[in-house]
């Protein structure tokens, strides 16, 4: 028995001394083994920025091939009405088709719809309460069949049925029945299951919306991924993520959860009846990994062409590609604002000279450095509008100078607000931070540091970042906490202040659970600043109301930004006819990337 | 047998090993020598041992004056230097991750931090842990395993059950699972303390059973030899049996299996650091710095370099030194 403890224990110093060995053996590989990209972009790469914002290399992209994605992340769900995340909807567009959708171009532009399905944008009544399309000719399932207008009000009912298809946004409910009259297609009692009242389809090219109240954003909501035609005899209702059945240039082949996805072409798609879609590609495969350090070392390999997330190459990654193959990447600002939020519920936070405190005490610069610094982490966030949205102002608006004056804390004013709230001596609280997320609890310890030199002394509390819908959006479970910092990111489901900050800001949405508005602003101002919002018809009216429901949020000092998000994407030399889109916050547009060389 | 009854101390009431060894060994010298010495003498040949003691030794003091190293070296352990960090990398600028002679061995990517500033400090936490826990299991496992090797029956059978669960209960899993039920504060502590207070008895708690079978053996075995017998046909207590002829004797193997369960629980406890359930930020543990230095290893390998070789000295120090004290008191029971 002593004997067997004493090789154990060997054996223990003996793995301890390989660990060691290995790491040394690592070092000295990363210091001299780098040697091979010395000569610029001899692998055809776009260049340095290339596709942000502009189109690289449209005119090298040929039919046929297989453009391969690989992720760490699978979709929430590939049900068009269940997806929530951003790469999803991006993606869906190559097996889903809409009345309208988003502008295959880059940037800004991207943003703006274009009609799909139907012929031309809606027809808009005097009082933007009716819209009217009809749907072109030549439109087909994967079968054949054609996609008639009660198709898109199926795939639309579907919205409702949030019992059984939970997940996917829910504005067109939100807007069309406002009052939740209709029970979703699964508990409609008319035959043909088409029983909701705010859709009209007199024939099958057709479709008519009612809307109980204008709201000028009504159209972006139809070109969400949410909004696609489905097919009731092809509805496997909770399943139908698995095998959705395709209305666009690709179909579904196999689709293992976390493991791989493959599209082929749908030879039922004529591209005649497409004014959108290209359709490069003849095959479209996904293979997911569960290390993003090695999904990263596989993209920079030249194995994969394209990250499925989206959400750039993680530190490791990141350093070799900027250093060995800067060609390859793009540095595009994304949708997302990465930020702290004060619960208004939890003390001292009540009280805005509290919260201005925070804004004063925090370093700015050495939380961008945290999010990854300026190139990977984004620009110093000053307010709370995401530069992709009409309305925003960037750095330009900047109410408490922190990418200015105060940009490293000033520890005077943080001091002098701490008096005005009647802590002179400062106060403890609790930040929230997710632990699946390195960088955001780097951030959480930069605040900690810096909060610190002001007397304002915080604890880390990191939870499981998959529970955040019931952990952090629990305002109850946020007092019990006592969580007055919670540390969070978003990003717009389209591209307007509705879009972003309804969830965020407006009273409507304090919930029990699943809580978004967690500084739990209840400002009667910002609500009626949304509701003028609804009615504005022009894009200049738009974007005055965007700005002024801005600098009420930042005047509240309910958040601390701190980046204007921007990311380092990875796309493979072998991909052309690539660009970022507004549309999909800084995303590849998906749909039309093609391949320069098929073979390969 | 010589093994008096009127004089049952600690350092004179040999084993039945050791007084064949010094019997045998050392007959010449046998007058006025107690066990301790003995053993102190076979330690002070024992090179590797001793170094590992030193090593060891060092590594107290440095834990225990943390504060004052760290002062006297002028750099705090959670103090931000960004202008060391290259804002594009988010690594340190200069050679070797920064290393300078304002800091020796560098500083962490992203925020700066000095990093010999937190490995002194993180000695403390894997110290602290190692220690304590050892402590726990040694005492939970000395009574409940002489209890059982002493009374026997049913008390044995439900301790030696008890032992053999706890050996096959996944620990690791069973902290991390731990974790998320813990209220943020109890006892009049929070955050990092409510942590550390949970790793000491977990650690200790699942440690127990090791020594605790040792213990039982060795009492099993000792109940029934001559001395025992012989004061037991005297007239004692089964309580002055237990604590004046039999727990002397255990003394040995528990220092023996203590030194080798302190590594162990250092160990355990960078491992659960490294899975994030261990101290909480800001304060400073190897397990932590190793498992944030992954995403750096090719970029900045010596973050990941410098508490992996901390905590390799420190485990293989303790092993010699457990080794040689082991030796030392026990010779003939090795190899």
């Amino acid at each position: 028995m002593t004997t067997q403890r004493t090789s154990g224990r060997r054996k223990q110093a003996l793995a301890a001394a390989a660990v060691v060995a290995a790491l040394l053996t690592t070092a000295a590989c990363g210091g001299g083994g780098d040697d091979d990209g010395g000569s610029g972009s001899k692998n055809g790469a776009a260049g340095f920025n290339a596709a942000n914002n502009k189109v690289a290399q449209a005119s090298e992209a040929k039919k046929g091939g297989t453009l391969k994605f690989a992720s760490t992340q699978d979709a929430d769900s590939w049900d068009t009405t269940r997806g929530y995340y951003g790469f999803m909807w991006d993606f869906s567009r190559y097996y889903s088709r809409q009345l309208v959708t988003n502008k295959t171009e880059p940037g800004k532009t991207g943003a703006e719809v274009t009609p799909d399905l139907a012929t031309d944008v809606a027809k808009v009544s005097a009082d933007g309460k009716t819209y009217t399309y009809t749907l072109r000719d030549g439109i087909t399932w994967e079968d054949g069949k054609p996609i008639t207008s009660k198709d898109v009000k199926y795939g639309i009912e579907r919205v409702w049925a949030q019992d059984v298809l939970s997940g996917g946004p829910t504005y067109l409910k939100e807007v069309l029945d406002p009052k939740g009259e209709y029970q979703g297609p699964y508990k409609d009692k008319a035959k043909d299951k088409l029983g909701l009242k705010a859709i009209e389809t007199p024939d099958d090219k057709t479709i008519v919306f009612h809307l109980p109240a204008a709201n000028s954003d009504f159209e972006e909501m139809l070109a969400l991924t949410s909004a696609s035609p489905v097919r009731q005899d092809k509805d496997t209702k909770s399943k139908y993520g698995l095998h959705p059945f395709s209305s666009g240039p690709y179909k579904f082949e196999s689709y293992n959860p976390g493991k791989d996805l493959t599209l082929v072409r749908n030879t039922e798609w004529k591209q005649s009846s497409d004014p959108v879609r290209k359709a490069y590609p003849d095959k479209i495969t996904i293979k997911f990994f569960t290390n993003a350090n090695d999904l990263d070392a596989r993209l920079i390999a030249g194995d994969y062409d394209i990250d499925l997330a989206q959400t750039g190459l993680s530190p490791q990654g990141r350093t070799t590609a900027l250093k060995e193959h800067k060609e390859n990447l793009d540095n595009p600002v994304s949708g997302y604002i990465r930020y702290a939020t004060f619960p208004q519920n939890v003390k001292p936070f009540d009280n805005i000279h509290c919260r201005k405190a925070v804004l004063y005490g925090a370093d700015h610069v050495s939380l961008q450095t945290a999010r990854g610094g300026p190139v990977a982490g984004g620009d110093i966030g000053t307010n709370m509008l995401p530069p992709a949205v009409p309305g925003s102002e960037g750095q330009k608006y900047d109410p408490y100078e922190m990418a200015g004056a105060n940009k490293s804390g000033n520890v005077e004013k943080a001091k002098e607000e701490l008096k005005a709230c009647g802590k002179p001596n400062g106060f403890k609280t609790t930040i929230a931070v997710r632990n699946n997320k390195p960088v955001e609890v780097a951030t959480a310890e930069s605040l900690q540091a810096s909060l610190k030199k002001v007397g304002i002394n915080v604890e880390i509390d990191q939870y499981d970042g998959s529970q955040y819908a019931s952990v952090i959006g629990s305002p109850s479970n946020v007092q019990k906490k006592g969580y007055g910092i919670i540390i969070m990111g978003w990003g717009p489901d389209f591209p307007s202040v509705q879009g972003y900050g309804l969830p965020l800001w407006h009273s409507d949405y304090i919930l029990d659970s699943a809580n978004n508005n967690f500084a739990m602003i209840d400002d009667p101002k910002i609500d009626g600043l949304f509701a003028d919002y609804l009615t504005q018809k022009d894009a200049a009216g738009k974007e005055k109301t965007a700005r002024e429901i801005n600098h009420k949020v930042m005047e509240g000092a309910y958040y601390l930004p701190f980046v204007f998000e921007k990311f380092i994407n990875w796309r493979s030399s072998n991909i052309a006819n690539v660009y970022t889109t507004d549309a999909y916050s800084g995303m590849y547009d998906f749909v039309n990337i093609g391949l320069k060389n098929p073979k390969k | 047998m010589t093994a008096p009854l009127h004089e049952p101390t600690a350092e004179a009431a040999p084993s039945a090993a050791e007084e064949a060894a010094v019997a045998g060994a050392e007959a010449k010298s046998v007058q006025g020598r107690s066990l301790g010495r003995i053993a102190w003498e076979r330690l002070k040949k024992d090179r590797l041992a001793l170094a590992g003691g030193i090593v060891v030794l060092v590594l107290i003091l440095v834990a225990v004056f943390a504060p004052l190293i760290t002062s006297l070296y002028g750099q705090e352990p959670n103090a931000y230097n960004e202008d060391m960090i290259d804002p594009l990398f988010g690594t340190p600028t200069g050679s070797l991750g920064g290393v300078s002679g304002d800091h020796w061995l560098g500083v962490e990517p992203v925020n700066g931090r000095d990093i010999f500033a937190r490995i002194v400090h993180g000695a403390r936490i894997s110290l602290l842990v190692g220690f304590l826990s050892a402590l726990v299991a040694v005492v939970i496992g000395t009574v409940l395993g002489v209890l059982a090797g002493f009374f026997g029956g049913w008390v044995d059978s439900l301790i030696s059950r008890i032992m053999d669960g706890l050996l096959a209960f996944p620990q690791l899993l069973f902290i991390i699972a731990l974790v998320s039920v813990m209220p943020d504060s109890m006892l009049g502590l929070s955050g990092t303390g409510v942590r550390l207070l949970m790793m000491i008895v977990v650690i200790g708690f699942f440690g127990w059973p090791y020594i605790g079978r040792v213990v039982r053996g060795q009492t099993l075995s000792m109940r029934e030899r001559e001395y025992v017998e012989a004061a037991r046909s005297l007239g004692a207590g089964r309580f002055y049996i237990l604590f004046k002829e039999l727990l002397p004797n255990l003394v040995a193997p528990i220092i023996v299996y203590t030194t080798m369960m302190i590594p162990t629980n250092i160990l355990t406890e960078a491992a659960l650091s490294f899975l994030g359930v261990g101290v909480k930020p800001p304060t400073s543990s190897w397990g932590q710095m190793l498992s944030s230095a992954i995403d750096y290893y090719k970029s900045d390998p010596m973050y990941m370099v410098v508490p992996g070789v901390a905590i390799f000295i420190t485990v293989l120090a303790f092993n010699l030194f457990g080794d040689g004290v082991r030796d030392a008191l026990d010779p003939k029971g090795s190899r």
